[in-house]
C-alpha cells in the first residue's frame, strides 16, 4: 500500500511537471535581459517597462477587460432573470428552450465564430446596402472583404459592439445553467410565506429569491467572467477592427515574437494565483470557524 | 401567476432565435450556395442557386480532414491514457489534498491557452530550451559517435508530434475533472460487494470501477476531441504551415487569403455534424452531460 501511495504521487508529479514546466518558464524569462526565451542573460525588469510604454498591448489588455466586464454584467442580470422565467415555465416549453441555450457551450468554439461572423456580416451587409447604397448594395458587400476596416462614411462595422454582442451570446448560458439548479434548490414555501406576510411579488422576489439563489449568481458571472478573459477563437472571428489581448498575440506570434509576451503572462498568472489563494484561505477560515461553531 | 413569470425568459428566446439560430441557419444557407449562384439571385430558378459543390471541393482536402481526425484522435487517446490514472489515484487521496490538487490542475487553464501554447513554441524550437539541454548533457555527440551522424538538434517543432503535444497539453484538464468527478462519487458498498464476493483488485476495477466511471470518460473524450479536430491556434503555432487542421482551413475562407465563406460554411457545417454526433453518443449514455455543461 505504501509503495503504490509513492507511485501515485511520483505520477501525479510528473503531469504537474508537465503542466507547470511551460508557465514556469513564461515567469523566468519575463525576467530575463535578452531578447530570447532560451538564453539566460541575467535579471532585468526591462520587458516590464517595455509592456507598460506599448500601447497597443495595453489597448489590448483595456478592451480584453472592458468587454469582459460588460459582457459578464450584462449576462448576469439577463441570465438571471431569464432562468427565473424558466423556473416558472412549463417542462413542454422549458426543455426546448434549454436544449438551445446548450448550443453555444457545446458546439465548437470555431463554428460558433464563424456563424457570428457570417451573421454579422450579413447583417451589417444589409446595414450598409441598403442605408447607403441602397438595395443592390447589400450582394456588393457581402462580396466584398469580411473585415473592413475603414468604414466609409455612415457605414456601421464589425467592432467592440459586434465583440461585446458576441461574447454575451456565450456567456448568458453559462448564468442560467448556474442559476436554474439553485432555484430548483429554493424552497417554494418560502415565497409563499413572504407572500402571506404582506409582500409584494417584486419584494418577495428582491429580499427571498435573490438571497436563496445568490451563490449561483455568483458563480455563474465568475465562469463568464472567465470565458470572456480566455476567449480567442469567437472573439477572432467577431472583433473586425477592435483586438483583445488573445487577438494581439496570436498576431504577434505570426510575425515577430516579443518577451512582452511572457511579462503578460507572469502578470496575469500573478494575478489568478493571488485571487485563488485569497478565495481558498477565506473558506478554510470559514471551515474552521463552523467547525468551531459546533 | 407562474405564467406571468415565464414571461421574464421572453426577451432571451427571442435574442436567442436572433443571436444562435439565424446564425446556424445562415451557415447552413451559405454552405449550400456560392457567390456566382447569389450573384444570379432572381435570374436563375432559385432551385438552381442551391447547389453542392461546396461539399464537393471538399474533396481536393482529404488529407487535411484525415490529419485533423488523425491527430484529435491520437491526443484524445494520450489525454485519456495520461488523464484516467490521474483522476483515478487523486479520487484515492485525503480530501484536503484531493482539492489542492483539483486547483492545480485548473490554475494553468486560467492562463491564456495562447501563452502557453507560446511556452512550448520556445522548449521545441531547433536551438530551443529542450535541444540546448540535449546538447548540454552530451546526448548530440553520443549518439553522433555510436550512429556516426552529425546531429545538433532533434526536430520537434512543426511536427504532427508537436501539435499533438500542444492538444494533449491544452485540453488534458478537460479529461481529468470528469473522469474524477465520477469517480469520487462511486458508491463504495458497490466496490466492497464486489470484494466480498471475490473478486482481486484488477478485477474490482476491471467489472465494477470502469464500466461504472464510463459516463465520464465519454464526457472526457467529447471535450478533448471537439476542440482537437477544430483548433488553428495550436496547429498554427507548433505545426508551422505544413500541418494545417480543419480549423486552419476554416479560418483561411474566412480572415484569410483564400477567402470563400461560402467553402468555409460548408466545413463548418461538417464540423457542428462531428459535435452532433459527439453529443449523441454522450447522452446516449446519460450522466456525464452535466460536468461537461460546466466546464
Amino acid at each position: 500500500m505504501r509503495r503504490y501511495r509513492i507511485g501515485s504521487r511520483f505520477y501525479m508529479a510528473l503531469i504537474f511537471l508537465f503542466l507547470y514546466a511551460p508557465i514556469l518558464l513564461l515567469v523566468v524569462f519575463s525576467f530575463n535581459d535578452a531578447n530570447s526565451n532560451v538564453v539566460w542573460q541575467g535579471f532585468s525588469l526591462r520587458w516590464y517597462e517595455e509592456l507598460f510604454r506599448d500601447r497597443q498591448i495595453m489597448g489590448a489588455v483595456y478592451n480584453t477587460l472592458l468587454v469582459s466586464v460588460l459582457a459578464t454584467a450584462i449576462s448576469t442580470v439577463v441570465g438571471t432573470f431569464t432562468a427565473v422565467g424558466l423556473f416558472g415555465m412549463r417542462r413542454r416549453w422549458r426543455d426546448p428552450i434549454l436544449t438551445v441555450n446548450n448550443i453555444p457551450i457545446m458546439n465548437a468554439d470555431i463554428v460558433t465564430g464563424v456563424a457570428l461572423c457570417i451573421f454579422f456580416v450579413t447583417v451589417i451587409a444589409g446595414w450598409n446596402g441598403v442605408v447607403v447604397e441602397g438595395w443592390n448594395g447589400f450582394v456588393t458587400y457581402l462580396e466584398e472583404n469580411f473585415r473592413r476596416t475603414l468604414p466609409r462614411m455612415g457605414e456601421v462595422n464589425m467592432g467592440f459592439t459586434t465583440l461585446l454582442l458576441a461574447h454575451i451570446s456565450f456567456d448568458i448560458p453559462y448564468v442560467i445553467l448556474n442559476v436554474l439548479p439553485k432555484l430548483r434548490q429554493m424552497d417554494r414555501s418560502l415565497i409563499d410565506a413572504a407572500q402571506d406576510l404582506g409582500c409584494t411579488w417584486m419584494q418577495a422576489f428582491r429580499k427571498v429569491v435573490i438571497p436563496e439563489i445568490k451563490p449561483g449568481i455568483v458563480s455563474g458571472a465568475l465562469i463568464a467572467f472567465t470565458m470572456s478573459v480566455d476567449d480567442f477563437v469567437i472573439s477572432y472571428f467577431t472583433a473586425g477592427s477592435a483586438s483583445t489581448l488573445s487577438i494581439e498575440i496570436y498576431g504577434m506570434v505570426r510575425k515577430r515574437v516579443s518577451p512582452e509576451l511572457n511579462a503578460v503572462s507572469t502578470l496575469l498568472f500573478g494575478v489568478v494565483l493571488v485571487l485563488l489563494i485569497i478565495i481558498n484561505v477565506r473558506e478554510w477560515r470559514l471551515e474552521k470557524r463552523q467547525t468551531a461553531g459546533t | 401567476m407562474k405564467n406571468k413569470i415565464a414571461w421574464l425568459s421572453a426577451p432571451y428566446v427571442l435574442w436567442m432565435a436572433l443571436v444562435v439560430v439565424a446564425p446556424i441557419i445562415m451557415v447552413v444557407f451559405y454552405a449550400f450556395t456560392t457567390a456566382e449562384g447569389l450573384a444570379q439571385w432572381g435570374e436563375i430558378p432559385i432551385t438552381e442557386i442551391f447547389t453542392l459543390d461546396n461539399f464537393a471541393r471538399m474533396g481536393t482536402y482529404t488529407v487535411i480532414f484525415a490529419r485533423s481526425f488523425q491527430l484529435a484522435l491520437v491526443a484524445t487517446i494520450v489525454c485519456l491514457l495520461l488523464g484516467y490514472p490521474l483522476a483515478y489515484v487523486m479520487a484515492k487521496e485525503g480530501p484536503g489534498f484531493q482539492r489542492m490538487a483539483m486547483v492545480l490542475i485548473m490554475l494553468p487553464m486560467w492562463v491564456n491557452f495562447l501563452l502557453r501554447t507560446y511556452a512550448w513554441m520556445a522548449i521545441l524550437e531547433n536551438n530551443g530550451i529542450l535541444n540546448n539541454f540535449f546538447e548540454a548533457i552530451g546526448l548530440f555527440d553520443l549518439i553522433n559517435r555510436i550512429f556516426g551522424t552529425d546531429l545538433t538538434y532533434f526536430r520537434m517543432i512543426r511536427t504532427q508530434g508537436a501539435v499533438v503535444l500542444g492538444m494533449v497539453y491544452n485540453y488534458l484538464p478537460f479529461m481529468v475533472l470528469p473522469i474524477y468527478s465520477v469517480i469520487i462519487k462511486l458508491d463504495h458498498s458497490l466496490l466492497e460487494a464486489a470484494r466480498d464476493l471475490g473478486a482481486n483488485s484488477a478485477q474490482v476495477f476491471r467489472k465494477v470501477i470502469f464500466p461504472l466511471s464510463l459516463p465520464g470518460v465519454l464526457s472526457g473524450v467529447t471535450m478533448v476531441f471537439v476542440p482537437s479536430v477544430s483548433t488553428f491556434a495550436i496547429s498554427r503555432m507548433l505545426g508551422g504551415n505544413n500541418q494545417m487542421l480543419l480549423g486552419n482551413l476554416i479560418e483561411q475562407q474566412f480572415l484569410g487569403g483564400a477567402y470563400n465563406p461560402y467553402l468555409g460554411s460548408a466545413i463548418a457545417l461538417v464540423m457542428m455534424i462531428i459535435v452532433i454526433v459527439c453529443m449523441v453518443v454522450m447522452n446516449h449514455f446519460g450522466e456525464g452531460e452535466e460536468q461537461a455543461v460546466m466546464l
